[in-house]
């Protein structure tokens, strides 16, 4: 009959439809639940897939990749507080496709030798192509690809290429997004610690690797939202019942997280709720400057 | 790569030997070490390529480029890469050589109809003279641009030095931008005597001939119809990115057609010269940006061809290897048969089911290699990583929504079930829609002896009803012991095109069935055979390492000397060379359907301008 094939095509389209609704009933005031949006991003759903970006966010994988970063010791660390991990050996700045890695390495003030640090790391992230070549091949651990993907500015020239400061990230940071990656590069390092400084403390005499402190403390209320039993059974995390609603603020090094956007403490005191994100009610927005004009 | 030898294979080099003796001083062998084919002297290039094509069955011209050896001889040399088609087999390889200071070699699109862009690309990036091409002129750059980009001694406006990595970096790097130092405005240099103000684009100059502001009022005065010309794109809905036709129309009838192209070049095969080996891998993502596993896998073929017995690809490696490739091909074909009903006026729904599916597989690919598009997951001797235990989200400071499943699971899955599904539902709402077999049956036709002068490849040549797929005409990877069919149509029509690919995504489902056993069965075993070094050297010589990609045959043909960097970086894009039918297919065609006929063909400007 002619118009059958029309007809087979709009029940497969209606079928979508009243599926639509099946899902928006079912889930009817649950829609942003943990477990829910699981659900519907499995490959059983036949209902709507769409993630209301920017109200809900996909969580990414740990091997996500997106712009650089520096890893260093955590600030609170008893021996080495913020250290960078980085020896400036070049091997990033060499094998970056785009060439979007500047280092200066570090000169000793004294002897004028080079030393393992670097003195100055920028990276132009309007040139940086995202593909992970510094992160795979940095024989350190020291660069580490962000899952930070919001970077939207207003002033290319002034904030689009990082700089040093903007760059180093304390290494619990890296832990927490990658956990399993972290877990495993420890234990190729032979410890929680830096290749060099393990190396340096065997000939102190002293034990080349000191424990992860995130090990270290588990009984203490960690401000660190990730679990603590991560690097011992990285697969049997049940990763759904991470307690959100505890996940306190980030450590200070870290900018304000979103991840405590669900708590019902405020992150500051005097913080006020707007929908589910915290803000300060006195926090003056700058006007944004651009290159040039004289204030 | 292969180790299943053909029957043409070991007929190859008897067919030199014949052609040698037919063309005495001519035919020469090519004698430089690791290079393969012969040199043929140009004053019988037309005459060795019809011998070639009609006695020797050599009839499908896959690729055709330039190389400059500025001081390794000091000559431009155009290669050529003929197969057999459909029987299958290695390519005749041969070569013409001409001086650098005044390049002229015989046009061969009279014998091979497929080397007109090729031959178009070659003029516009080195300068080389074809004689004989019917429509010589730029074709990715515009006639306004100075020089020849792929000349060795060319160098472009942020130019700081020959080869990666710059000196520049490390260990004084001190950061700046190039357009500090050459900033906008001094960054473009036009040729002698050409000036803005009396630029009149060549292309519409040629259309316009005859007719005063495009409409030709005297065209067919019986049916009282002017003759128009219209300019479809750069920026037009049909054209799934920034591309033009001139169309030249009789009423609605199509007089003629002829793509404008180069708006997103960015001549990518400079770049990938002045790149390191493995910094071209990235690079190879940006081609085809939907199908960046199978570029990434045609490039690592061809190196590891180069590399010969340097690299060894663990088995684990081509496992995951075809999975990637077989999971590529299907998001390829959704988007494209999704984006196919968009150009027919079925506005995104379609569209949208199947970029639904297609996202899980791209979920799939960011747990694994890192990103949705950009995946460049192989690497020169397997792959990046292996496959994560678990496809996890870890709920991080910036995100705040969990997804945890267990990959092979998910893959399971996937494969047995989501992929069928999703498919067969896609075959049940479009298959047998009336409009959709009005609007495709009979429209944008092409032969099978049209498509394989026309060098046309993939679903555009298999929907020709000409069964020649490089996976089994030419084999690589695992290919060889896996079970599939080649899938082919008979009429060369929209309709055929569009279920050539929906065959091929149940064939690549069949494939993907087969790998999932494998994969549990290598679980644990390594994944990369090749170099752990940041900068790898590659012997001297030349390879052509080709693929079937979702689109076509996506080829690279890589010249090393020797070095860090290769000397040659050429692909072989499909989107640009299946553009070559194009404007035969859409003569006497309404120019409604020429928005059809241009989404059969499945272009992405990314890999057609490169």
């Amino acid at each position: 009959m002619y118009g059958s094939g029309i007809l087979k095509g709009l029940g497969v389209t209606f079928r979508h439809l009243i599926t639509t609704f099946i899902d928006d009933i079912q889930w009817l005031g649950r829609k942003r639940d943990v477990d829910v949006f699981q659900q519907k991003q499995s490959l059983a759903n036949r209902g709507l897939v769409t993630v209301e970006y920017p109200d809900e966010k996909l969580a990414v994988p740990e091997r996500f990749r997106f712009t650089p970063f520096l890893v260093t010791y955590n600030l609170d660390d008893p021996d080495y507080p913020g250290k960078d991990w980085c020896t400036s050996c070049g091997i990033c700045a060499k094998v970056c496709p785009p060439q979007c890695i500047w280092i200066v390495r570090g000169t000793d003030p004294k002897t004028g030798r080079p030393k393992p640090e670097p003195e100055q790391f920028y990276i132009d992230i309007d040139i940086c192509m995202n593909c992970g070549y510094c992160a795979e091949y940095c024989p350190f651990d020291a660069i580490k690809m962000d899952h930070n993907y919001e970077l939207a500015s207003y002033d290319r020239t002034s904030a689009h290429i990082h700089d040093k400061a903007r760059l180093s990230r304390e290494i619990r940071y890296w832990q927490s997004i990658a956990p399993t990656t972290a877990a495993e590069e420890e234990a190729a390092r032979g410890g929680y610690d830096h290749t060099d400084v393990q190396k340096a403390r065997k000939k102190a005499g002293l034990e080349p690797s000191r424990p992860d402190p995130r090990l270290a403390k588990p009984a203490e209320p960690e401000p660190v939202p990730t679990p603590v039993a991560v690097t011992e059974a990285p697969v049997a995390v049940p990763q759904v019942a991470a307690p959100k609603a505890e996940a306190a603020p980030a450590p200070k090094a870290e900018p304000a997280a979103s991840a405590a956007a669900d708590s019902e403490t405020p992150p500051h005191p005097g913080w006020v709720k707007r929908g589910r994100r915290w803000i300060d009610p006195n926090a003056k927005v700058e006007p944004v400057r651009r290159k040039g004009k004289v204030e | 790569m292969t180790d299943q030898v053909l029957p043409q294979v070991t007929d190859l080099p008897s067919t030199i030997a014949a052609l040698k003796e037919r063309f005495p001083n001519a035919v020469k062998d090519d004698t430089r070490s690791g290079y393969e084919g012969v040199i043929v002297d140009t004053a019988c290039l037309q005459e060795f390529a019809r011998v070639i094509r009609d006695e020797y069955g050599f009839n499908y011209l896959s690729s055709l480029t330039a190389v400059d050896y500025l001081g390794h001889g000091d000559h431009l040399e155009v290669v050529y890469h003929a197969f057999r088609v459909p029987s299958g087999g290695k390519p005749l390889v041969f070569k013409a050589q001409t001086d650098r200071q005044d390049a002229v070699i015989p046009s061969l699109v009279s014998i091979y109809p497929g080397a007109d862009f090729q031959e178009r690309e070659a003029y516009d990036l080195y300068g080389i003279h074809f004689t004989g091409h019917p429509n010589l002129k730029r074709i990715l750059l515009w006639e306004g641009f100075e020089g020849h980009p792929m000349r060795k001694d060319y160098r472009e406006a942020y130019y700081e030095q020959e080869t990666k990595p710059f000196d520049s970096r490390w260990p004084g790097g001190h950061v700046f931008r190039g357009e500090e130092y050459n900033p906008f405005g001094h960054n473009v240099r036009y040729p002698a005597g050409f000036t803005l103000d009396d630029y009149k684009p060549v292309t519409e100059a040629e259309f316009q001939q005859g007719m005063a502001l495009g409409v030709d009022i005297m065209g067919d005065p019986a049916f009282r119809t002017d003759r128009l010309l219209v300019n479809l794109g750069p920026h037009h809905p049909s054209t799934h990115g920034v591309f033009r036709m001139m169309v030249a129309l009789t009423g609605e009838t199509v007089e003629s057609l002829e793509p404008v192209m180069g708006y997103l070049h960015r001549n990518h095969e400079k770049i990938g010269e002045r790149n390191t080996w493995y910094g071209n891998m990235p690079f190879t993502d940006r081609l085809d940006y939907i199908c960046s596993m199978c570029n990434n896998l045609a490039y690592a073929i061809t190196v590891e061809q180069m590399m010969g017995g340097q690299v060894s690809v663990p088995y684990r490696a081509e496992v995951i290897r075809v999975l990637m490739a077989e999971l590529t091909r299907i998001t390829n074909h959704l988007w494209s048969i999704g984006f196919l009903l968009n150009d027919l006026g079925a506005f995104f729904t379609p569209a949208l089911y199947a970029i639904q599916t297609r996202e899980y597989i791209l979920d799939f690919f960011e747990a694994t290699a890192g990103a949705r598009m950009m995946c460049n997951y192989m690497r020169i001797g397997g792959v990046y990583k292996d496959l994560t235990a678990r496809i996890r989200s870890e709920a991080a400071l910036i995100n705040d929504r969990v997804r945890d499943m267990d990959t092979m699971e998910y893959l399971d899955k996937l494969i047995n079930d989501r992929l069928p599904r999703s498919i067969d539902e896609l075959d049940e709402l479009l298959s047998e829609s009336e409009i959709i077999k009005s609007r495709c049956i009979g429209v944008g036709l092409l032969p099978a002896e049209m498509a394989i002068a026309y060098s046309a490849s993939g679903p555009l040549l298999r929907g020709s009803g000409v069964p020649y797929d490089i996976r089994r005409a030419n084999p690589y990877s695992i290919y060889p012991e896996l079970e599939f069919d080649v899938c082919t149509r008979p009429n060369g029509d929209i309709y055929d095109r569009y279920c050539v690919r929906l065959d091929e995504m149940r064939q690549s489902v069949r494939i993907l069935k087969q790998i999932l056993p494998r994969l549990k069965d290598t679980q644990g075993q390594p994944i990369f055979g090749g170099k752990t070094s940041y900068s790898i050297k590659v012997p001297a010589g030349e390879a052509y390492g080709f693929a079937e990609n979702p689109k076509g045959e996506l080829g690279f043909y890589l010249v090393s000397t020797g070095g860090g960097n290769p000397w040659r970086y050429h692909v072989r894009a499909p989107s640009f060379i299946n553009l070559t039918p194009l404007g035969e297919m859409c003569k006497g065609q309404k120019v409604a359907d020429v928005v059809a006929i241009l989404g059969s063909i499945d272009i992405v400007l990314g890999e057609t301008d490169r």
